[in-house]
């Protein structure tokens, strides 16, 4: 039986309305997101954009999740208020039981540290550090001792079978495994949620491949996995397909309902 | 981040780009390098004044009773100089009443001199010497040693024998070639018999010490420096400071009585030593040090300028950087930090380079100049660094607060 196939509890369109529409109260611990009616306006030069018009996403515990959309549907946004990098215009987030959305920068910055491990489509390594002080970085930010973190970072190398190569700068890495490097780094500090942006977009399809089957793992091993994607096939690996339209969330599906549709669609 | 890994940061910033540190460096090593090596120049001459020169012209635990003061390093009024002016000689009979009156363990010596121009039948004409009539134990109290020859005597002196000493360069100049000893010497047309060469003695302030000659006071040569007029001085040396002090007073009583002073009225007379000497050398040192310090100032200020456009441009160069350090977690403080240490080490280390270079320029002086003892201050060494450090910091403040401040998704997006 595949990782994939396994039958994973899967929480009801009712159960996500329910754990969204309680504002101001902390979700149970099983939620890992939870979003009720964010929105992110932007003053363009005086003329405001409406980036997100309120957008109510409720994700648990180990859920493996796609975020797709057209350009402009306002899914980098989404996943910068994810990511905690910004903060919503109006509207709740709670991440990993605590209130983020009103945070300020610091405390946003170690919230980044703690609960969120991101994979960038550029994967965004140091260039002139090697593979092993790139994983290091976020436990350095930490205030994790010197030796704890080369430990901590080996194993986390070695999770991404790349043990071998830790001494070695980007530049002498192939693609594939500059974004295990990054993949390594982004769990070197357990976090709660790892967001991943357009992860294969810089890597052709075999690569593609190996990084989604690593993504897969994680997700089997317990890893709640957030994924922004516009590829379908690579979105057709989560569990869970969110499809943003406009600034709001246009269609919520398992897999499966996801996979039928497009069928559906296309046929 | 602790401050051991954002100097390493800082140091491996440094190493990757080597030939732009440089040039980043420079202003702060130009600068420390002259702050080290003025310091250490200052304190040559410092040490030159005070040991060589000082010692040298007035002699150790040695006074000179004197008119008024010979040298002078502080500004002279018009007043005080005709109140000098105004004062009687100092007399053969002086020195002879001084001489009585000194304790145990002293050395005495009447000393008068002039400029004079010495000649011999191979030479007429030429570089005047100075010339003195002294008593014997001049030679000691100066620590004169001949090369060749001997000194005169204390019975030479008494009968007034028409012998002299001369100095090495007058030696060579008036008997070049030729073995002076034993050979005449004229001086305003009187013949003086050559009975000693002495060591070579240098030079200070550009004023040869090795051009001079030196006979019995008792002899003509006193008709040469006039010391019928009044003389130069009375050299008085004791064996140590406590003596010297205690010789100084007696020398004191004896004048005053002599000169009939009520002991309201202040000395008509003065004890040059080398302290006296340079009490005004100390006001000249400070201001030399405060004028030579502009030159340090204008490049740590250039290097303080420089350090800041680098920073600035690698705040720019690095802004993806930045993003990626504080999607991974970097708070405020710790960019500014990084930013601050990495302009701080850079400072340093181009500190470090400029003191190795201040001793180098020291050692240059030191080789140039043998008689100034250049050496390098260690309290230079470490105020150095402290200022090298301080510069980068400030340098730094603008460039690692605009890094500290940058929105992450934007500096994510920059390439």
């Amino acid at each position: 039986m595949s990782l994939i196939e396994q039958d994973i509890p899967m929480s009801t369109t009712a159960e996500r309305r329910v754990v969204t529409s309680a504002p101001g109260v902390a979700p149970s611990s099983d939620w890992v997101i939870v979003t009720r009616g964010i929105t992110r306006d932007y003053d363009m030069g005086g003329e405001i954009v409406h980036a997100l018009r309120g957008v109510e996403l409720a994700v648990r515990r180990n859920e493996y999740v796609a975020i797709m959309g057209p350009s402009g549907s306002g899914k980098s946004t989404l996943m910068n208020l994810i990511g905690c990098l910004d903060t919503p215009s109006a509207g709740e987030y709670w991440l990993n039981g605590v209130l983020v959305s009103r945070m300020a920068d610091d405390e946003l910055a170690r919230v980044r540290n703690r609960e969120i491990g991101f994979v960038f489509q550029t994967f965004n390594l140091l260039p002139r550090a090697t593979a092993l002080q790139n994983v290091e970085l976020p436990l350095v930010y930490a205030g994790v001792s010197s030796a704890e973190r080369k430990t901590r970072a080996k194993e986390a190398l070695a999770r991404v079978q790349l043990a071998d190569r830790m001494d070695h700068r980007p530049n002498e890495l192939s693609g594939g495994q500059r974004q295990r490097v990054a993949i390594a780094r982004a769990l070197v500090n357990r976090p709660a949620i790892l967001l991943a942006d357009e992860p294969t977009g810089n890597l052709d399809s075999t690569t593609s491949e190996e990084i989604m089957r690593v993504f897969e793992e994680l997700s089997a091993s317990g890893q709640t996995v957030i994924m922004v994607t516009h590829e379908q096939d690579i979105a057709a690996h989560a569990r869970r397909v969110v499809v943003l339209r406009d600034g709001r969330v246009s269609s919520d599906e398992t897999r499966e309902t996801f996979l039928a549709t497009l069928s559906a669609r296309s046929a | 981040m602790s401050l051991l890994d954002a100097i390493r940061l800082a140091l491996t910033q440094i190493r990757v780009q080597k030939l732009k540190s440089f040039f980043t460096l420079l202003g702060v090593t130009i600068g420390v390098m002259f702050l080290i090596a003025v310091v250490s120049i200052v304190n040559g001459m410092s040490k030159y004044m005070e040991e060589d020169f000082a010692a040298k012209f007035l002699g150790v635990n040695t006074f000179t009773l004197r008119r008024f003061p010979d040298f002078n390093m502080g500004d002279v009024t018009e007043a005080t100089w005709r109140e000098w002016q105004r004062r009687p000689q100092i007399t053969v009979e002086d020195a002879n009443a001084v001489r009585d009156a000194l304790p145990p363990q002293t050395r005495w010596a009447i000393q008068d001199m002039t400029w004079g121009s010495p000649s011999t039948q191979y030479r007429n004409g030429g570089p005047q010497s100075l010339v003195a009539a002294v008593s014997a134990d001049y030679f000691f109290i100066k620590n004169l040693d001949v090369e060749r020859g001997r000194v005169f005597t204390e019975q030479e002196e008494m009968v007034g024998a028409p012998v002299v000493v001369i100095g090495k360069e007058t030696a060579d100049t008036f008997f070049p070639n030729i073995d002076p000893l034993g050979r005449e010497l004229r001086l305003e047309g009187l013949p003086f018999r050559v009975i000693g060469v002495l060591q070579k003695q240098g030079s200070t302030f550009g004023l040869s010490l090795d051009r001079q000659v030196i006979g019995p006071f008792h002899s003509d040569l006193k008709r040469v420096t006039k010391s019928r007029r009044g003389l130069y001085g009375v050299l008085v040396q004791g064996t140590t400071n406590m003596i010297q002090q205690d010789a100084q007073e007696r020398a004191r009583e004896v004048m005053r009585r002599r000169h009939h002073l009520h002991p309201s009225e202040p000395d008509d007379f003065v004890f040059e030593t080398s302290e006296s000497a340079l009490s005004g050398w100390q006001s000249i040192k400070q201001a030399l040090t405060i004028g030579s310090l502009v030159l340090p100032a204008i490049g740590l200020v250039v290097g303080a300028i420089v350090i800041m456009n680098i920073m600035l441009v690698a705040v720019a160069d690095r802004t993806r950087e930045i993003g990626i350090r504080k999607a991974l977690g970097a708070k405020r403080r710790d960019i500014l930090a990084q930013f601050l240490v990495e302009s701080a080490t850079l400072s340093v280390v181009g500190a470090i380079f400029g003191i190795g270079l201040g001793f180098g320029l020291s050692a240059l002086v030191r080789f140039l100049f043998p008689s100034m003892p250049s050496s390098v201050a260690l309290w230079s060494v470490a105020v150095s660094v402290v200022v090298g450090g301080t510069v980068g910091i400030i340098a730094g403040v603008y460039p690692a607060s605009r890094a500290a401040r940058l929105d992450p998704i934007l500096a994510l997006r920059s390439d």
